[in-house]
């Protein structure tokens, strides 16, 4: 026995010698759990196939501003997926566990894909929406988390807000007013999306949610395509969720080189046809060609180009006092 | 004085120290890393002022409906012999132990138009659709704080009602008391503290509520947005110090309001002792 066991203990260090067991940590958002299973297989096997080294990368979910917190608060993230630069920024500046400068280490302001805001209506479209001035039409329901609390929310208040100022020319008077009515037709704001997406699609309330392209796509399969069906709005925002390493947890667990491939190969042919079977638009423009049907066709504005930078779109629509909060206020 | 008093006084206070005070204390401590008026700006903007009076009115509410139902709840429970009694005595219970969000999704999916309760109370709005009085509205929130604080009564005022002699209501009653004086002279004084108690406790309770309550409020700011919510939504934006600032009046107004009720509770002690000397 003993004999037995000194083999077993020999075996293992020999084992561990050659192949090392290596874990990551990916603290990412609510809507990216499926698409996250999916690619840590193909990364872990691509990874084996490269050095050797077994990879389990183990995932962390919840809305992307919570997430965020969790990192500033000590969640030994090795890598960020998040809903939006602005949580990555607040790592950087608030717990310094990476430079300020992260989004320009990897292409694409570090967005390996994208997504937008797309509607969820009821089969058949009893309410007829069909984009953005129909959800203000009086007695529509529109489900949305509250922006304050939800990175999915504050791309759907973006997407509205842009729609408006496109429509009216860029006159921010009118899209302020466009913003009010409809969030006055907003019966419930949950604090992320998929409590939305429980609201909307679990416990039948309102008649359109103002979804993620991917989550909208996820409750077609989940709930079936009976009793919903996506309606895709003539314009809607660019949304750009980023990914980063975070550098001071990585350097501590000596995981920084995996780390980092395990994003850059996010950028790859098969990470990119991941990312589109799930519904995330891909920047590869020959697999975005491939899976064209997964995704309609609409004109996509950016964040840059209607609103400057997230600071400064975070500072006149969501801070305490800002524009989402007048909407609420009484009116004289 | 019982021997070992200075021992079990001193593990008190480290106690109470360790496991309250220090959070406590570090509340106000990341509160004050905002300055006087950036603290009373954010104390008493709109809708922090609004959500104060939503929680602490519907709060309150909900604590006076348990106080008259719970002692009725107390009273069948303690007095009468009935099948299935002891599976009624253990559902009261069942709020105390369930996690807050199952409680959440099952009061919002009961009370939706469609619900099994809901159903019932609907009311037809300015645009012809058909909703639930309950949802995203003030007595949706109402309901879920009546559910979870109705153990608290019961619990404390079962045992004090367990250990009232029945003849002291007989003795009452030859000596002439009518039943609602039987009542009002003999059996309430007695069970007053513990009232006071279970009242306090499912108030505080009921303060602090969140997981049950954010799926049926809607948590619309200004109409049924409760302040836990608020802090939760300054948490969000990385905004500690508004948050924690939100957080101090709630402490410092739950703490005003429990220590008047204790000192109702201490009072009515005495002035019942008295009563009866």
């Amino acid at each position: 026995m003993k004999t037995f066991l000194k083999i077993l203990l020999a075996v293992g260090i020999t084992v561990s010698a050659q192949a090392k067991d290596v874990t990551l940590l990916n603290v990412s958002y609510d809507p990216t759990r499926e698409l996250y299973t999916e690619y840590n297989a193909a990364f872990a096997k691509y990874w084996k196939g490269k050095t050797g080294d077994d990879v389990t990368v183990n995932q962390s979910h919840g809305g992307s501003g919570k997430q965020a917190q969790g990192v500033i608060n000590g969640l030994e993230a090795d890598v960020v997926t998040l809903a939006l630069a602005y949580d990555i920024d607040a790592i950087a500046s608030q717990a310094k566990l990476l430079p300020a400068d992260w989004q320009s280490r990897l292409p694409n302001d570090s967005t390996p894909y994208t997504s937008t805001i797309v509607f969820l209506v009821r089969k058949g479209n009893p309410k007829n929406i069909k984009d953005w001035d129909d959800l203000t039409q009086k007695g529509v329901k529109i489900v949305v988390p509250n922006p304050k609390s939800s990175g999915g929310a504050r791309w759907a208040y973006l997407a509205a807000y842009a729609y408006a100022l496109e429509t009216y020319g860029h006159d921010d008077a009118k899209a302020k007013d466009y913003i009010t009515k409809l969030y006055k037709n907003v019966p419930i704001l949950d604090s992320g999306a998929r409590g939305s997406t429980i609201t909307f699609a679990k416990n039948g309330i309102g008649d359109v949610l103002l979804a993620w392209e991917n989550e909208a796509h996820l409750v077609l399969k989940e709930f079936g395509t009976n009793n919903f069906e996506i309606v895709t709005p003539t314009i809607s925002i660019l949304a750009e969720p980023p990914v980063a390493v975070v550098d001071k947890n990585a350097k501590h667990h000596h995981t920084t080189e995996v780390a980092a491939e395990y994003l850059k190969y996010l950028y790859s042919d098969e990470g990119q046809e991941i990312a589109a079977k799930n519904f995330y638009r891909p920047r590869n423009q020959a697999i975005a060609t491939k899976y064209a049907a997964n995704f309609t066709q609409l004109k996509l504005v950016t964040l840059d180009q209607e609103f400057g930078s997230w600071a400064k779109a975070q500072k006149t629509h969501f801070a305490d006092g800002g524009v989402f909060d007048q909407i609420f206020q009484p009116q004289n | 004085m019982l021997p070992g008093f200075k021992l079990t006084l001193g593990f008190t206070l480290f106690y109470l120290g360790l496991i309250v005070l220090i959070p406590l204390a570090a509340v106000f401590w990341k509160s004050s890393s905002l300055s006087w008026a950036e603290f009373w700006q954010t104390v008493t903007m709109p809708q922090a002022m609004a959500s104060y009076r939503l929680t602490f009115g519907v709060s309150l509410g909900a604590a006076l409906v348990n106080l008259v139902f719970g002692l009725i709840v107390a009273w069948v429970l303690v007095r009468y012999e009935f099948f299935g009694k002891k599976l009624v005595d253990a559902l009261v219970d069942l709020p105390f132990a369930l996690p807050t969000a199952v409680a959440g999704i099952t009061l919002a999916s009961l009370y939706s138009k469609n619900g099994w309760i809901g159903q019932f109370f609907t009311y037809t709005d300015e645009h012809h659709e058909v909703q639930s009085i309950f949802f995203s509205s003030r007595l949706g929130i109402f309901v879920a704080l009546t559910f979870i604080g109705l153990p608290f009564i019961v619990r404390t005022v079962q045992p004090i009602l367990e250990d009232i002699d029945p003849e002291l209501e007989e003795a009452a009653s030859s000596l002439g008391a009518n039943r609602w004086q039987v009542f009002h002279r003999v059996i309430l004084p007695m069970l007053t503290p513990a009232l006071l108690t279970g009242f306090a406790l499912a108030f505080a309770r009921a303060l602090g509520e969140y997981g049950s309550v954010i799926f049926i409020a809607g948590n619309i700011p200004m109409k049924t947005q409760i302040t836990p919510v608020l802090i939760m939504q300054e948490l969000d934006m990385y905004e500690y110090g508004r948050a924690t600032a939100i957080a101090v009046v709630m402490l410092v107004v739950s703490f005003v309001l429990l220590l008047s009720i204790n000192v109702l509770q201490w009072w009515t002690n005495r002035h019942n002792t008295h009563n009866l000397a």
